[in-house]
């Protein structure tokens, strides 16, 4: 089985838009939405018969006030600046600043009276779902949580056991943009990622951040220059990169104005106007990968 | 006024609103502060353009354990939420890389068996572009702990009283911290599914942090109006309309301003400061 991994640095290059793409191309048995800040796969690949479990990762501190002496050790010991401090009739209270809570336990631990419970937090939910091309493995953190890498590490690991008892040989994930904690969950040991950029000075400059990121975990990486005719020669020039970095192109989509309409039709762009030039290329760009996936080296572990 | 820039979906004009924001503001004679918190992937410097002081690396405490003080206690391990420290019979582990800083190791070791170390996150640079302060943040390839950097991004500020906050995408740490704090949240979306969507997000974050919030449409397209609907219902203010043409398009890709591209979209940020100065006024 092989995971391809959809990201792009960033934001709003089409990730999304190509992943219901090349799921509507027949890539899309099984499929996992790993942008879990910000979930949009489900939007146009029409998701029914939802599984939902919820996502219970770390603890969250919570000051009892009837026990608290307003001694302000949880205030001077946070490194989060999470201990608020409110008076109420006189006195000076302190209260835990949920979303700032890092749950970390140091107040709990040294607090002088015990009075600083630690219950589990419930950050979001995970599950899964039948679409039109397969299941799709999604996620979605609580707006402000925390442990957003360990959510999408959830989101592979069910993936890869759907596709497993699915029989299918490939898992399709929708990646998360930025290079931080969450893509980092995402990308580690895959065994190829599709970088999905478009023509302008900074989606060229986060590429390359992205391209260095999979590099630093040896993941080998794939691009797609998106809305390529918006500015040809910023393409030509992401292709120059590419070519100097080594990299495969394989696609360059034209920019097609229907791309919004598939996606409020809730469809992706090759079911939505599969005679159009933009549908081809995506189509020519899917066997191409085909290629890359079937030559990718297995990952170590 | 601090003023966040912010969005859930990633690429929706977040950068493009503050750049063009922050001149529009710096041309009518007011003094302001851009700060790219945009860390991961900050892209203000390309349309702005400034002239940066050196940077500066950007570190967060990690420990460093003594093997020949430590008596394996395991309490260090045992307060570690992050799993970032084992504690085995001959040898104490840091996992620096699963460490989130918060001190309870060497606060807890009754042996002072453990030190600091830096690890550091990324580096910050400040200058000016213009009479435009400027600071960004750059976070270190394969680094995840992104919140600090933020934090010090936005603690360069120096007494200017407009300062504009460019947030990364999402709705989780990295959001937050750059939203924290912000007298008013200006939203940026796109009228398509995908933007209104990531949009519910932002705006139900801004109202969990207390922040009140606008919106502007980028990439409008005469006739499609989603955005339109879904503002009315939530009581939101829609400040500014960036309208979608394949002009403006190129104009941005390059990393040029809008205003200075087309009169039309100055008139609306000259309109949208005008909105923002009220608000002030008002507050």
């Amino acid at each position: 089985m092989k995971e391809l991994v959809v990201l792009s640095g960033k934001g709003g290059t089409g990730k999304t838009s190509v992943t219901a793409a090349l799921a509507a191309l027949g890539a899309g048995e099984v499929l996992a939405d790993c942008d879990v800040d910000a979930a949009n796969l489900h939007l146009v690949l029409g998701t029914h018969g939802e599984a939902a479990h919820p996502f219970v990762s770390g603890h969250t501190a919570v000051i009892r006030t009837d026990d608290c002496s307003d001694c302000g050790e949880c205030a001077r010991l946070c490194r989060f600046d999470a201990i608020l401090a409110e008076t109420v009739a006189g006195r000076i209270r302190f209260r835990v600043d949920p979303i700032a809570c890092e749950g970390c336990g140091v107040c709990v631990h040294f607090c002088p009276s015990g009075a600083i419970d630690f219950p589990s937090s419930t950050c979001g939910w995970w599950g899964t779902s039948r679409t039109r091309f397969g299941a799709l493995i999604h996620a979605a953190l609580d707006v402000g949580a925390e442990n957003s890498g360990k959510l999408v590490t959830l989101v592979r690991e069910q993936a890869r056991k759907a596709a497993t008892a699915a029989g299918a040989d490939l898992v399709l994930v929708d990646g998360p943009p930025g290079i931080g904690c969450p893509v980092t969950a995402s990308l580690t040991g895959a065994d190829l990622v599709l970088l999905v950029t478009e023509p302008s000075l900074p989606a060229l400059h986060d590429l390359g951040r992205i391209r260095e990121l999979a590099r630093h975990f040896a993941v080998p990486v794939v691009v797609c220059i998106n809305k390529c005719d918006l500015n040809p020669r910023l393409s030509d020039r992401i292709a120059e990169f590419c070519r100097d970095q080594g990299i495969p192109v394989v696609g360059r989509i034209p920019f097609d104005p229907l791309a919004g309409d598939a996606q409020i039709a809730g469809v992706s762009l090759v079911e939505f106007a599969p005679e159009s030039p933009a549908a081809a290329a995506l189509a020519a760009m899917w066997e191409d990968i085909r290629g890359a996936l079937a030559t990718a080296p297995q990952p170590k572990g | 006024m601090r003023i966040a820039v912010a969005s859930g979906k990633g690429g929706t004009g977040k950068t493009t609103v503050a750049v063009n924001l922050a001149v529009t503001v710096a041309r009518s004679g007011r003094q302001v502060h851009l700060c790219d918190c945009d860390v991961e992937e900050p892209n203000a410097a390309i349309y702005l353009d400034p002239q940066l002081g050196p940077a500066v690396p950007v570190s967060t405490p990690i420990p460093v354990v003594d093997n020949d003080l430590c008596n394996h206690c395991g309490q260090c391990a045992a307060i570690c939420e992050f799993n970032a420290i084992a504690c085995l019979p001959r040898q104490t582990l840091v996992f620096p890389d699963l460490c989130h800083s918060c001190s309870g190791c060497w606060l807890v070791c009754p042996e002072q068996a453990i030190t600091q170390a830096d690890r550091v996150l990324g580096e910050v640079s400040v200058g000016s572009a213009g009479s435009i302060g400027f600071t960004q943040g750059v976070l270190r390839i394969g680094e995840t702990v992104v919140p600090p950097l933020i934090h010090t991004v936005k603690a360069t500020v120096r007494g200017a009283p407009w300062v504009i906050l460019d947030a990364p995408p999402g709705t989780t740490c990295p959001a937050v911290e750059a939203l924290r704090g912000a007298d008013f949240a200006l939203l940026v979306t796109e009228p398509t599914p995908f933007g209104l969507h990531d949009l519910d997000l932002a705006v139900k974050l801004a109202r969990g942090l207390d922040i009140p919030c606008g919106i502007v449409e980028n990439r409008a397209i005469p006739g499609r109006d989603i955005v339109d609907r879904y503002c009315a219902e939530m009581d939101l203010p829609v400040l500014a309309r960036i309208p979608f043409t394949r002009d403006l398009a190129a104009v941005g890709s390059e990393g040029g301003l809008l205003v200075d591209a087309d009169a039309d979209v100055a008139a609306a940020f000259t309109q949208l400061l005008d909105e923002l100065v009220g608000l002030e006024a008002r507050a």
